[in-house]
């Protein structure tokens, strides 16, 4: 039972690709980078506030380069806001560390440095993960977050651009 | 299957006439085996002889009526029992009384129509279908019948489509990710090649590699009771690493080495198998990007055998403005059809 014919596997013709886009800078830079922990206030109104900073090369972000100080409440209201608005699974976020904020522990609770480191990685893969996102990236709460000075908490949620057009499917 | 009656007194076979030049096809039964059998076409004359061998030679056999049957049947798995008979062709082969020796019975089922392929559904336990033939030799008794079964194979055969144009489209996420996919044809048979490319025209997100999936669909019922089942034939990847724009990737997939059926639209108006080329896209996130896109199967005849078109060509004249594919034929309007000796 064969063939008499092969079957034709030659591939369809394309366009060559333009030497420019072959060797030039790809369009997808991000990066964010969080770090320098610092803790703010005294006794029982401390709290940590880290550094994010973005750079990246995206034209859906208005600034190519920004520098921000959040707090881990500012993480859980960008969470909450992109849970609420946007069709994404959002990723956790590292805990809440409750037990560390009752007193009589032995030692700093929530400001002890190793929790702070790993409480730092989690913050950056959350961030990293959810910037990525082409449904987040429409959301203007993660602009507010990434590239303002200070989340205004009683801003009107919205999309900043238009949304994914029909006939594909982006699926987290 | 075969049933054996109590205290088996006699052995029945059932020989087809061609069985040296027939060819045999492989078909996964219910449980998942793989086995060979006869293979027919649609019109083709099911021909043979009931071979009924006398265990002990002295002693006699009664029975009340010995005949062959030719089914074609539909089975509901979600309905066990649910059977429903869409060809059934008797032939007697003996009026009531006794074999005292061993001996074959000749049988000739003409020109049959065979308007499904045989196929068995994807999951046993759950919503699906079968189409499934065979011969059934039954001795009818007083107590109970001694019963003998053949399966056989049936595959339906089509030609090269006229129109076979190939499916191209721009597909994206606004901003982000913008494709034009490509595949040369629409229609393939099960042993073609897909060629295609993919054609990159913007790329903001980082990919990690691509694939593509054929995926078989089965569906069952209509209206309200729709049921589909999916499932993943097989995953090839494309590419491995992160595109820019103005990259074309190159599509060359061979179907031979998957398990695949024809198309089937419909059966019934109530069954339908339909096969999907998806293409995936995954980001460094894990993040997976799809589009599907419906490509229609179709099984190719081998080199023309004379005898089996002669038979095909007088099957259509003969069945030609009675039938149409998709209507049920009852036992009962078939009775025209049986030869009774």
């Amino acid at each position: 039972m064969s063939d008499t014919a092969v079957a034709d596997t030659r591939r369809l013709n394309s366009k060559p690709q333009d030497l420019t886009d072959a060797y030039g800078p790809p369009s997808n830079f991000l990066e964010i980078d969080i770090f320098n922990p610092q803790t703010v206030g005294v006794g029982r109104a401390r709290f940590t506030t880290y550094e994010v900073r973005m750079r990246t090369n995206l034209p859906i972000f208005k600034l190519k380069e920004s520098c921000v100080r959040r707090r881990y409440s500012d993480f859980e209201w960008l969470k909450n806001e992109l849970e609420r608005d946007s069709k994404i699974v959002v990723p956790p976020l590292p805990g809440k560390a409750l037990k560390r904020q009752l007193p009589f522990r032995g030692d700093e609770g929530i400001f002890e440095e190793s929790f702070i480191e790993e409480r730092r990685q989690g913050l950056e893969q959350f961030i990293n993960k959810i910037a990525g996102h082409p449904l987040a990236q429409n959301e203007r709460c993660l602009h507010m977050f990434l590239q303002e000075e200070a989340i205004d908490r009683n801003y009107v949620p919205g999309k900043s651009f238009s949304q994914c057009c029909p006939g594909w499917s982006a699926v987290a | 299957m075969s049933f054996f009656g109590f205290g088996q007194s006699v052995e029945v076979e059932i020989l087809l006439n061609d069985a040296e030049s027939r060819k045999r096809a492989e078909h996964k039964t219910e449980d998942g085996k793989k086995e060979k059998y006869f293979l027919f076409y649609d019109g083709e004359t099911v021909s043979g002889k009931v071979s009924l061998a006398l265990k002990n030679p002295n002693k006699r056999l009664e029975h009340q009526g010995i005949k062959i049957e030719f089914i074609g049947q539909i089975e509901l798995y979600y309905d066990r029992g649910n059977h429903h008979e869409f060809v059934s062709l008797v032939k007697d082969l003996a009026r009531p009384g006794e074999i005292t020796q061993s001996q074959a019975f000749d049988f000739e089922f003409t020109h049959v129509e065979k308007p499904y392929e045989s196929y068995t559904g994807q999951n046993v336990k759950l919503r699906s279908v079968s189409y499934s033939y065979f011969l059934r030799a039954t001795i009818s008794r007083r107590l109970n019948d001694v019963v003998k079964e053949m399966d056989i194979v049936v595959h339906t055969l089509s030609t090269y489509p006229e129109l076979n144009s190939s499916i191209k489209m721009e597909v994206g996420i606004e901003d982000c990710l913008h494709i034009e996919f490509e595949y040369n044809k629409s229609k393939y048979h099960l042993k073609d090649v897909i060629v295609g490319k993919i054609y990159f025209l913007l790329v903001r997100i980082k990919i990690k590699h691509m694939e593509i999936d054929i995926i078989k669909r089965e569906t069952t019922g209509t209206g309200p009771n729709v049921y589909h089942e999916n499932d993943t034939i097989a995953k090839y990847e494309i590419m491995d690493g992160a595109p820019v724009r103005g990259e074309s990737i190159p599509i060359r997939l061979f179907l031979a080495g998957y398990e695949l059926t024809p198309t089937m639209r419909d059966i019934n108006k109530k069954f339908s198998v339909r096969y999907y080329l998806n293409l995936v896209l995954i980001d460094e996130e894990e993040r997976r990007y799809f589009k599907q896109q419906e490509v229609v199967l179709w099984r190719k005849g081998d080199i023309v055998r004379k005898s089996m078109s002669h038979q095909a060509a007088i099957a259509s004249q003969r069945f030609e403005g009675t039938t149409s594919l998709g209507e049920v034929r009852t036992p009962s309007q078939l009775s025209d059809n049986n030869c009774r000796q």
